[in-house]
């Protein structure tokens, strides 16, 4: 028995690819979460611009990779999870019960820390997104994965090779793997929980070019450890500590002339 | 003897030690095996295979056990095989981690802790006299699916645990279903492990035989089971019928009845080892 949800018709998928998506927009209120008694979120209130790289930084346990998984419900599966307060992507609060997880999802696309490629063909790893939509249109397959990929900046690398194992390629090709599988589904907001943190220097400079090409296209936000690359690459730049956050700007602003004390303090690697 | 030479001799100690406990088994098997093999090699033709069983030894043959083992191996694998992966399943992937679940996983534990007997007793009750299967093969096949099962939820469950969680955040994170991502992700990635737990399993209940007895398996059938309903005898229980007579050829019987069964459970062994390295270096 093959699994199938939310049968889409190939037609309807070419003609919302023509027409212009609307930016997203994206805002956070009074959002609390807790792990059975520990209080991870402690009330964060935000508006993420479309468009736009939005970086969160802050030391490790302040709540910034829970807080960016809120935004496609990925902590829905922990033990003990619970949340509070409202999520709303263009008007329309997440946490609903009619809102169906799995479309969410494919409207807000996600990248993890390490590449998690599945372990099949290259081909197959870009075409999963699409075929558990139901889509069977092989043709309309096809070229959303070379658009992907293309898209991704992989596609010269492994053109020939499409039927060969996603396991085989490189960390920073897998990770721009996962990317490709991501772009397939055509969301039109991508969460990025430290994307390059497994990665070497020169794989990592290919994605952050990579981030800046998205944005044209894509809402993006990205968790990072690394003050350098928030700097470089992000629009925004939010501070997150122990589950609060602290201060929330322009990067520029945010990187030379931070208004409050505590992020001074880490983005001068005073403490964290 | 300064001190670094006395920690050497005692890992030298240890090694053999080691090596002599590593044998204990392995030495005691081949002896055994060998034991069978000159007591029972010489009996076994074709005609012992497909003979019926017969009060002289000579013209005895296994076909009627042989094929009731072959039902009870067939039976019990549609039986046992997708209820326990369907409850190992609920458990890893579905059920909430409380005090409920948490005493479903000991009692399952326990389960597999019970004496094969204490199922013969279960199965005569339940089966052969409530739902009146009678002493037939299927009534034999779902006594020995329940002695199975706790084995299979167990291995089903560390197969499934063993999948990297970072491929199932993956799934999910592109709008795959709890159950597409458990059909097109976790299984194909956990089916090496789970068809060895399967056949690990499959090969303890084609050896069992106090269960078969109390449900009410034959020790002499004149024929080979036609369906699910039809009385029936198993290999070891032949083994076991031919070993308590006095003449030495049934003893030679036995031996010969017994290099047939272990046969049958290297080879299911063999399969499971040859799945296991076939699914590793896919995975890999």
């Amino acid at each position: 028995m093959e699994p199938t949800i939310h049968k889409n018709n190939t037609q309807d998928l070419k003609v919302n690819e023509v027409l212009q998506k609307k930016p997203p927009t994206i805002e956070v209120k009074e959002v609390k979460v807790w792990y059975d008694d520990f209080m991870a979120i402690k009330g964060i209130d935000i508006a993420i611009k479309p468009n736009t790289v939005t970086a969160f930084i802050g030391p490790s346990g302040c709540g910034k990779s829970t807080f960016l998984r809120l935004f496609n419900r990925m902590n829905d599966y922990i033990d003990g999870y619970k949340m509070e307060g409202k999520i709303k992507i263009n008007g329309k609060n997440i946490n609903k019960k009619k809102v169906i997880v799995e479309v969410l999802r494919k409207e807000i696309g996600m990248v993890f820390q390490k590449p998690n490629p599945f372990p099949k063909s290259i081909f197959e790893n870009v075409a999963y997104g699409l075929k558990i939509q139901g889509i069977k249109d092989k043709n309309f397959i096809q070229k959303r994965v070379e658009k992907a990929l293309k898209q991704a900046d992989l596609w010269e690398e492994v053109k020939d090779n499409l039927k060969k194992s996603a396991l085989a390629l490189s960390g920073g090709q897998q990770q721009r793997l996962c990317i490709a599988r991501t772009l397939a589904v055509e969301p039109s907001i991508i969460l990025m929980d430290e994307p390059t943190s497994a990665l070497d220097p020169i794989s990592t400079a290919k994605i952050e070019d990579l981030i800046r090409e998205l944005k044209k296209k894509y809402t993006i936000i990205i968790v990072t450890h690394n003050m350098q690359q928030a700097s470089r690459i992000s629009d925004y730049t939010a501070f997150f500590y122990i589950g609060d956050l602290i201060e929330y700007g322009k990067t520029k602003k945010i990187f030379t002339n931070p208004e409050k004390k505590q992020t001074e303090n880490y983005i001068t690697g005073r403490f964290g | 003897m300064n001190s670094i030479q006395k920690n050497r001799l005692k890992d030298q100690l240890f090694k053999f030690w080691g090596i002599f406990c590593t044998l204990i088994g392995l030495v005691l098997l081949i002896v055994f095996i060998g034991d069978i093999l000159i007591d029972g090699i010489s009996r076994i033709d074709w005609g012992f295979i497909t003979d019926l069983p017969s009060r002289k030894a000579e013209k005895s043959g296994i076909y009627t056990a042989l094929m009731g083992s072959i039902w009870i191996l067939l039976l019990t694998s549609l039986i046992a095989i997708p209820v326990g992966v369907a409850a190992a399943i609920y458990l890893e992937e579905y059920s909430k981690k409380n005090w409920l679940s948490g005493l479903l996983e000991i009692n399952i534990s326990n389960l597999a802790g019970v004496p094969s007997i204490i199922y013969g007793l279960l199965g005569l009750e339940v089966f052969v006299r409530i739902m009146s299967l009678g002493a037939s093969v299927l009534a034999g096949s779902l006594t020995l699916s329940l002695l199975i099962l706790p084995i299979i939820i167990v291995a089903t469950r560390e197969a499934i645990k063993a999948v990297p969680s970072s491929i199932k955040d993956a799934s999910y994170a592109l709008g795959a279903s709890k159950w597409q991502t458990i059909w097109l992700q976790i299984l194909p990635a956990s089916g090496g492990g789970i068809l060895t737990g399967v056949i690990l399993a499959l090969s303890r209940a084609v050896g069992e035989t106090a269960p078969l007895i109390v449900v009410g398996a034959l020790a002499y059938v004149p024929f080979a089971p036609q369906n699910p309903m039809d009385e029936f005898s198993v290999l070891p229980i032949q083994i076991f019928n031919w070993i308590s007579r006095p003449q030495h050829g049934f003893i030679e019987n036995a031996a010969a009845a017994i290099i047939i069964l272990l046969l049958i459970t290297f080879i299911m062994n063999g399969i499971a080892v040859y799945f296991r390295n076939k699914w590793q270096q896919k995975w890999k």
